[in-house]
């Protein structure tokens, strides 16, 4: 039982408790799939008479039914509004995955993502009707140049893969302009896996990189693979071990003399932003995913916003199109006015349009809000909590790169302190979920044996931190006690009970069948 | 904090950073903190200098469109505990959003008349190229043909990428014929042979028009090709054949017209969806039904082994982050519209286009050139249209897309202008629309 708490062993509540007639107990719900209580004939929307005219559909009337059942807008609202209470959020608690920066989302920028004259404007509008769009998409880029000291950035891929792929892509395309075909990209171990999946997406071949005992990129065997053939490295900054490689401009050094490029990899871009510039790392290429460090809504799975920074000897590569001063007015580069001029050598276009706008418009609001003074407040206390963390329990987890000093923004620990318990780092974390607490990262970085990486950011108070921690040590202490059951069996009190992924994967059952069918079919 | 943590100051926690790079102060030149009054007022300004669609009578269309968006969609999707969640990675707390996703990936693979569909991608461009990867995993062959019809951003999108890998891409021009504008359907069913790898073909086309794909199914079935549909309007979809009668293999598209505002282009929704044999070539997330422990049914993200944290460098793609929550506002929109209410608003739509493009034709100097469209036509005019489309927006009229916008050098297109005529356009609108059109000629 918590100081302040109910009773809370499992089981407790339940035992005399009796089964309901609906399955529902009091505020947690089922709630079935619009197919299953929707209709085809009800609508939510109310739409003005059709004028008749004699269609012109090129005789391709769609004359079957498509299936699509519609709920009147109060349903729509329970049916959604039901659903939204089986999700866990940053608005509820902690959300301490580490490596993926969930802080609180400030909700001036969805005020003013939503003013139409930034969510009602179109991508093709003229020139002349944008000039403010255009505006901040320029101010924003200027921060993003400044905050990282980087002469060119390009706004335009979607979320931090895409931008990873822009700069990799600029790599190859600087290559390429000095006639230089080559293979392989270096990419450290315990790199995110959009970094190989990047490299290769764009026809590269991918050699690892070890990490020392400390955590850190292997200096002498990374600058033992540089050669002719290596186009670059993609290097995580800082790592996600959660710590800073000290040897990054060695590395840069390094790689540049052998003719490559440095990516950097700015997903934790959070942890150092205001600190420290990435340019005066000697880094080529840099994503910042704009829905971590400033603050854009995940929206439980995106949209994100990759913006990339690029050096002098990449920024001619960089991506159509962008924003360009031509006298008081702003314009859009795109195809036409690139090829001729300072831009010919941009590699061209990865979207339809010209980026994540509403994105935009939230991260400028967040910065302008923090301003200079207050990002820099973001990375310090995003690394004090972080160490808090660490401190508070290495102790009684196993924290394997404690030793080599200070954490940057997350805290990395592995499961040798589970061992001969049989726990896994799997079943802490469905524990964790019965306590109220999104898990942190599991099992990765994969350089360590069960990895667990929590990443409290900047938004957690003091009080806050204490409690989970408490709740950390509370669950170590049962599971080296021998506490086994509440682990295996976790968690009891989320919606549903533990979920089994490999039979979802044996027989994927990817949409919905209407059940007289669905039987037919087996 | 800091002395439980053993460190005399922050500055301590920096340590590892070399002191060369360290910055001793905040950067210069930046503005320092502001109230957020103040940031609301620097950012309505900028806002107030764009012409907004809701406030002029507006025609764009090209790849994006507006519709109107019920208020119960963007309440809904604001709702903390969809805004402000993860990528579902602990089902148990997440059947919020995986159960939106299972009904949206559901909704998606109906309107397509596909059997499967992701997730969401970043949006229709992303999309469409990702499809030509997937085509040259199934088919083991490299040479993808994109049909003139397909809207142009996309195509550059497809060549910038295939560029760096080992694809061909045959990207072939738009042909201006009258009465079906774009494609040449007959010259690209000619160019497919047993190279190719897929064909990509936009219905409704960038030009607005519609065509029944078929003949060119057949002809890829006959060489083992794959046929690639876009689709950048979905509400066409309630209207017209989906593109799985007509024999797609994958159709891709961008979602943006449900549930979506116009943004400026971007936040949108790719979509992605084929049948169920290739399921474990495409790339992105997909949500699959399965059992709690105690038997009861539960939604988790499934075959990952195709994604990039399982995979690495040997992934499907390099996707992680992709559209969630648009894919939310879609599932929303499209549950409110039903059946019943995507046929009225695709109706609708369609009416007030052919009215609007029967009043334009009558314009001298304008000439239409579609046959067959669902909400989008393409007009030509008797000299270039770029000046004027900008001479109308300087007078509050957003009067279409002069395609010399997006078509380089090409002499016949750039007398050519694209209009989008939504449930949103009014009578006054549509007035102001053809006086604007009469001024030009006049």
């Amino acid at each position: 039982m918590l100081k302040n708490g109910r009773q809370t062993s499992p089981g407790s509540v339940t035992e005399n408790a009796p089964q309901t007639f609906t399955g529902n107990r009091a505020l947690m719900l089922d709630e079935p799939l619009i197919f299953e209580i929707a209709g085809p004939k009800t609508t939510g929307v109310d739409l003005m008479d059709v004028p008749q005219v004699e269609t012109r559909l090129g005789g391709l009337e769609r004359n079957r039914e498509i299936g699509l059942p519609g709920l009147a807008e109060p349903e729509v609202v329970r049916h959604y509004t039901r659903l939204s209470r089986m999700n866990y959020a940053i608005d509820m608690g902690i959300f301490p995955l580490g490596s993926c920066t969930m802080k609180h989302n400030p909700r001036l920028n969805e005020k003013l993502a939503r003013l139409p004259g930034f969510a009602d404007i179109h991508p093709l509008q003229p020139a002349q009707s944008v000039q403010g769009a255009l505006e901040l998409i320029d101010e924003l880029a200027t921060w993003l140049k400044k905050l990282c000291g980087m002469p060119e950035v390009s706004m335009s891929p979607k979320a931090g893969a895409h931008g990873e792929l822009c700069g990799m892509l600029a790599i190859r395309a600087a290559h390429e302009a000095r006639g230089e075909a080559r293979k392989v990209v270096l990419v450290p171990e315990s790199a995110h896996g959009t970094n190989p999946a990047t490299a290769a997406f764009c026809g590269y071949e991918v050699d690892a990189i070890p990490a020392t005992p400390e955590g850190r990129v292997d200096l002498a065997a990374l600058k033992a693979k540089l050669g002719p053939d290596v186009a670059g490295v993609m290097i995580t900054n800082p790592n996600t071990c959660g710590l800073f490689e000290p040897e990054l401009a060695e590395i840069s050094e390094a790689v540049h003399q052998a003719g490559g490029y440095v990516y950097c990899d700015g997903a934790n871009f959070n942890a150092i932003v205001g600190k420290v510039r990435p340019g005066d790392l000697g880094i080529d290429a840099m994503h910042i995913n704009l829905h971590k460090t400033f603050s854009t809504p995940h929206g439980g799975g995106g949209p994100g916003s990759g913006p990339v920074v690029f050096s002098e000897a990449l920024a001619p590569y960089a991506p159509l199109p962008f924003v360009r001063k031509a006298g008081d007015m702003l314009e859009l580069v795109e195809e036409e006015q690139a090829r001729t001029g300072s831009h010919s050598d941009s590699f061209g276009r990865m979207v339809a349009f010209h980026g994540q706008m509403g994105m935009f418009v939230r991260a400028l609001s967040y910065m302008k809000s923090h301003g200079a003074d207050g990002l820099r407040q973001v990375a310090e206390d995003a690394v004090l909590n972080a160490n808090y963390i660490l401190r508070r329990l290495e102790g009684e987890l196993t924290a394997p790169f404690a030793a080599s000093g200070p954490c940057m923004h997350e805290a990395l620990f592995s499961d040798e302190w589970l061992e001969d318990t049989g726990i896994t780092t799997l079943d802490l974390a469905k524990a964790m979920i019965d306590e109220g607490y999104h898990p942190m990262t599991m099992y990765f970085p994969l350089v360590v044996h069960g990895a667990m990486l929590i990443e409290p950011t900047e938004t957690e108070s003091k009080a806050g931190l204490d409690r989970f921690i408490e709740t950390i040590l509370a669950l170590a202490g049962a599971a080296k006690a021998g506490d086994v059951e509440r682990f295996k069996e976790a968690p009891f009190y989320a919606p549903l009970r533990r979920l089994d992924e490999t039979a979802a994967a044996r027989k994927p059952i990817l949409t919905w069948t209407e059940p007289d069918l669905a039987e037919a079919a087996e | 904090m800091l002395s439980a943590i053993g460190a005399k100051d922050i500055d301590a926690l920096f340590r590892d950073v070399p002191q060369s790079a360290r910055l001793d102060g905040p950067i210069g030149d930046l503005p320092l903190h502001a109230p957020e009054m103040s940031v609301e007022r620097d950012l309505a300004r900028m806002a107030a200098r764009n012409l907004t669609a809701s406030d002029t009578p507006f025609f764009l269309g090209c790849g994006a469109y507006k519709h109107h968006v019920p208020a119960s969609v963007d309440h809904l999707i604001q709702r903390g505990e969809f805004l402000t969640s993860y990528t579902p990675y602990q089902p148990e707390i997440a059947q919020g959003t995986l159960q939106y996703l299972f009904e949206f990936q559901t909704q998606v693979a109906r309107l397509t008349g596909m059997d499967v569909a992701n997730a969401s991608m970043y949006d229709g461009s992303t999309a469409c190229v990702e499809a030509i990867f997937m085509a040259r995993r199934v088919t083991r062959r490299k040479k993808a043909l994109i049909s003139g019809g397909v809207h142009p951003h996309y195509v550059h999108v497809a060549q910038t990428l295939t560029h760096f890998t080992d694809d061909e891409v045959e990207a072939r021009r738009p042909v201006l014929t009258e009465g079906a504008p774009g494609d040449d359907l007959d010259g690209l069913i000619a160019a497919v042979d047993g190279d190719t790898s897929c064909v990509v073909v936009q219905n409704p086309n960038l030009f607005g028009h519609v065509a029944d794909l078929s003949p060119l199914a057949a002809k890829c079935r006959e060489h083992g090709a794959l046929l690639v549909v876009v689709v950048t309007e979905m509400v066409s979809l309630g209207a017209i054949q989906s593109p799985g009668e007509m024999g797609a293999d994958i159709v891709v598209g961008e979602g943006q017209s449900i549930g979506g505002g116009l943004n400026f282009g971007g936040p949108y929704l790719g979509l992605f969806a084929c049948n169920q044999k290739h399921v474990r070539q495409m790339p992105g997330r997909l949500c699959g039904e399965t059992v709690d422990a105690e038997g009861k049914r539960g939604f988790v993200l499934t075959l990952s082994t195709r994604e990039q944290h399982i995979r690495r460098e040997k992934a499907t793609s390099n996707i992680c982050t992709n559209s969630g929550l648009m894919a939310l506002a879609f599932t929303i929109h499209m549950s409110l519209l039903g059946e019943a209410g995507l046929r009225k608003l695709a109706a609708l739509n369609h009416a007030r286009a052919c009215q609007v493009a029967d009043r334009l034709a009558k314009v001298e100097g304008v000439t239409l050139l579609n046959d067959a469209f669902f909400n989008e036509f393409t007009i030509r005019l008797t000299r270039e249209a770029r000046p004027l489309i900008r001479r109308m927006a300087d007078d509050g009229i957003l009067g279409g897309v002069a395609l010399g916008r997006l078509y380089e050098d090409d002499g016949s297109i750039e007398n050519c202008v694209t209009l989008a005529v939504t449930e949103t356009a009014t009578d006054e609108d549509v007035n102001a629309l053809v006086a604007a059109y009469e001024g030009a000629a006049s």
